[in-house]
């Protein structure tokens, strides 16, 4: 639906709506709704004239399907069909304040607030129509937006005809929020809400707004990292035919109405740059990052290590290091800002639209009231546009450009320049095992991450879990420090780093001590969600139990990630000639506690185990002295059709316990799955992501 | 230098003024304001971009108006028709097979070319025709269930 339906459909454009309780007199359905998100549940929730219910969010829909899953829980505690609830998303002046859209936090974290909001309307509802029908609330029943009384379906009134369009205030107590067992619609698998729209070419992403007389921006850029605009010659491209450059500080850009032409008169300006590039490579990072990173941050430290390797018979060490990742979403950054009656308002795909929000204001110098950023469909993110450089960029140009609406649109070359990408890292573990083949100490040290999720509960009778550098969990991190460019979030932050070094090292042990790695991990497991997970993913696979490397090419890893754990088996076959990988089976299984949406949540699994095939065997950015060597889809290589091996997805029942994070668990094994199963194929430990072919063939000759 | 370039545009005849060297994807989305069709890469590398030439898939990114002179284009607008999805789209719609959307209307196109030609495609032929179009969000495994519903429906029971 488009934006002007949805408002005229829901009211909020006139009239309206409906109920208020006061804060004490709220009840506490949600027992600590997260700081700054509005009390009042008339911030999410409007009912139409007729009956339809608007939600307001503050989320972003990138691909994820939160869309469908947040409208689910609306219309679950509402009592109305699915299809009656509109639900409007990431637009900073009509939704309710949110922190972004990321860390799997969706259903985890906003799911109860959105939830909570729809038994408090619900119950106000109830109440209004306890008095219109004359009868106590407990004597009425919901229906698809129809109260009746029980028994006596003829006395009912809708939604909308107790709402009417006006503001009620209402003082509630004691409202419940709907149990698991009385849920109809939430747990089971429901509709997309944005299909018909991105079947049929009807879904605006942000560079489809289509603004009378926009302009679009094409800016100078340097070389590389580290350099920074001296001066820039624009007078060839000023002589083209309606091209404008706008010049803010070290923002220099050419703009044109057509995108094409302001990129060729922009190809015309003659830049020089200052500044010392970083003497840094993509082999030279790894020693670079571990000499760095002095003064580990110690996470946690538990039992006697000293005493524990004392009686270690086998001691393993290892470092596993991963290489900077890109985002790579198939759409590129784009943002298009306009300034209008004192106001500047920006579409742009971003995962943080109140962030980005405060970041625009603070560039331009304008209090937070004026600025409005309205987030249309996002092309997939990935972490990649939780900040908003490129909405601050297209503000700036929008300032100086007298009025016209300006657009910029990163190019793929920008993208991979700009990124922010996954920080490569070093992994270091130390760990052994007794006579008995059980470990005795576990000293893992993180450099150039955090050691988010290194530790997930195996029985280690003494740890430690020490980290340096930046987390890249929040937001992003610019270069110059312990990076060469800006690093930031990439789907699970640290997790895909950690999980890679921990499950594999689980191997080497399990190896080291002729035990099948699945027996091996259960033996160190004493968390019943783990091992239920694990077992469930092997009944699945039909694991059968040897020491590895078997010869028959399969692996097993696990992990968690926001609530949620996760067990990988992979089958695969390596081509001894060239070292290419061929994964042909990946059994996931999951529990995520309540599933909202079973079908969404499986779609996340199999985009996850597809896009992680990626980090795992060619993934890595290629760099030297500040310049990035990559610069689009032909040399950095993303999963494709022909990489696809069988899925299959398993979600482990937990409805008792609320639902946890969905979209970024499902990646986090992948990694150590396959380097466990090209182990177990071929006996070679791969140490480095992502393992291509030139380094399997390597590691086949050592 | 008022050149104009003629050509059938999702079944309407259009004429198109200006330099004939410009590509096909900016006259489409930012003159003609068909913005179903998606720049990704901008070099013919992830298959957002495509369009049907004379039913052939074609990366718009990289066709310069003046290829399609006197041609039938085929964009993700018109393949809908009186508000009926194709099958294709049907099939993608009914099996999410997308995730972002931002792939899909250049991938329903590049199945539907291949369909239309040989409603019989195996999945190899469907994975192979497929190959050129990047999907960052993983959603591959429904795209070739979706074109295989689709394939049966259009050319019958395999």
């Amino acid at each position: 639906m488009k934006r002007r339906d949805f408002l005229k459909a829901t009211g909020a454009t006139g009239l309206f709506i409906l109920f208020r309780a006061t804060a004490e007199a709220a009840p506490q359905l949600i027992p600590n709704r997260p700081a700054g998100y509005p009390q009042d549940f008339n911030a999410y929730l409007r009912i139409g004239p007729d009956g339809r219910v608007g939600c307001f969010v503050g989320k972003v829909e990138m691909g994820q399907g939160n869309m469908t899953a947040l409208a689910m829980l609306a219309a679950e505690e509402l009592d109305v069909p699915l299809d009656r609830v509109d639900i409007l998303m990431g637009d900073t002046d009509l939704c309710p304040w949110d922190g972004g859209t990321g860390g799997s936090l969706s259903m985890w974290q906003f799911g109860p607030v959105l939830r909570g909001a729809g038994a408090e309307a619900r119950a106000a509802l109830l109440q209004l129509a306890a008095e219109r029908l004359q009868v106590p609330a407990d004597r009425l029943e919901v229906q698809a937006g129809v109260v009746s009384v029980k028994g006596e379906p003829a006395r009912r009134v809708d939604y909308g005809q107790l709402v009417q369009g006006k503001r009620i205030e209402r003082h509630l107590t004691d409202v419940k929020p709907k149990p698991f067992s009385a849920y109809t619609l939430v747990g089971k698998s429901a509709p997309r809400k944005d299909a018909l729209a991105k079947v049929t070419g009807a879904a605006r992403y942000t560079a489809d707004q289509g603004l009378p007389g926009t302009l679009h921006a094409c800016i100078v850029r340097p070389p590389a990292h580290g350099a920074t605009l001296k001066a820039a010659d624009t007078a060839a491209a000023e002589r083209v035919p309606g091209v404008r450059v706008l010049r803010d500080g070290s923002l220099v850009a050419v703009l044109h109405a057509l995108p094409d032409q302001a990129r060729m008169a922009a190809a015309l300006v003659k830049a020089s740059f200052d500044g010392v590039p970083l003497a840094l490579d993509d082999r030279s990072i790894y020693r670079h990052l571990t000499a760095k990173a002095g003064g580990a941050k110690v996470g946690v430290q538990e039992g006697d290590l000293k005493a524990g390797e004392a009686r270690t018979s086998t001691l393993v060490e290892a470092e596993y290091l991963n290489a900077y990742v890109a985002h790579a979403a198939i759409e590129p950054h784009a943002a298009l800002a306009q300034w209008k009656d004192g106001r500047m308002t920006v579409w742009t795909g971003v995962q943080a639209p109140f962030r980005v929000k405060a970041q625009v204001a603070e560039a331009l110098g304008l209090p937070a009231d004026k600025v409005r950023i309205i987030t249309p469909y996002i092309g997939g993110a990935f972490g990649g546009k939780a900040a908003g450089p490129h909405a601050v960029e297209a503000a700036r140009l929008a300032m100086k450009a007298g009025g016209a609406p300006v657009q910029v649109v990163w190019d793929r070359r920008e993208e991979f320049f700009l990124d922010t990408f996954r920080p490569a890292a070093v992994v270091k573990i130390r760990s052994g095992l007794d006579p008995a083949g059980r470990i005795t100490f576990w000293d893992c040290r993180v450099s150039g991450t955090s050691d988010r999720e290194a530790d997930i509960g195996y029985d280690l009778p003494a740890k430690r879990f020490a980290s340096t550098g930046d987390a890249g969990d929040i937001g992003t991190s610019t270069g110059g420090g312990l990076h060469p460019f800006a690093t930031g979030a990439w789907r699970a932050p640290a997790a895909n780093t950690n999980v890679f070094a921990r499950e594999c090292h689980m191997d080497m042990l399990a190896a080291k001590a002729k035990v099948d790695p699945l027996a091996f991990r259960l033996r160190h497991l004493s968390d019943q969600r783990v091992i239920r997970v694990l077992e469930t993913a092997a009944e699945r696979f039909g694991w059968v139990a040897g020491a590895a490397p078997s010869g028959r090419g399969v692996g097993v890893a696990c992990g968690s990630w926001r609530g949620t754990i996760v067990a990988a088996m992979a089958e695969l076959s390596v081509a001894a000639a060239t070292g290419q990988v061929r994964v042909k089976r990946v059994v996931l299984a999951q529990d995520m506690g309540l599933v909202v949406n079973p079908d969404g949540a499986r779609q996340q699994m199999e985009g996850a185990v597809t896009m992680g095939l990626g980090y795992a065997l060619t993934e890595g950015l290629r760099f030297k002295d500040g310049r990035i060597l990559d610069e689009n889809f032909d040399t950095y290589r993303i999963p494709r059709f022909s990489w696809l091996p069988a899925i299959e997805t398993v979600l482990v029942a937990n409805p008792e316990l609320q639902a946890q994070g969905g979209g970024e668990p499902p990646i986090v094994c992948m990694g150590a799955v396959i380097a466990n199963a090209v182990h177990d194929a071929l006996g070679i430990r791969l140490f480095e992501l992502p393992m291509t072919p030139e380094r399997i063939l390597a590691a086949l000759k050592a | 230098m008022a050149k104009s370039t003629a050509f059938t545009l999702n079944g309407k005849k259009v004429k198109v003024a200006g330099d004939p060297a410009r590509m096909l994807v900016d006259v489409l989305r930012y003159q003609l304001g068909l913005t179903g069709t998606k720049l990704g890469c901008g070099a013919a590398l992830c298959g957002a971009c495509t369009v049907l030439v004379d039913d052939e898939p074609a990366f718009s990114c990289s066709t310069p108006l003046a290829d399609v002179a006197g041609k039938s284009v085929l964009t993700i607008e018109g393949l809908a028709r009186d508000g009926v999805l194709n099958p294709v789209q049907r099939a993608f719609h009914d099996q999410h097979a997308f995730q972002c959307g931002y792939c899909t209307p250049g991938m329903i196109l590049g199945a539907y070319a291949l369909l239309k030609k040989k409603p019989r495609a195996s999945r190899a032929e469907i994975m192979a025709e497929l190959e050129g179009h990047l999907c960052r969000c993983g959603s591959h495994l429904r795209i070739v269930a979706a074109v295989e519903a689709a394939g049966r429906e259009m050319g019958g029971v395999l």
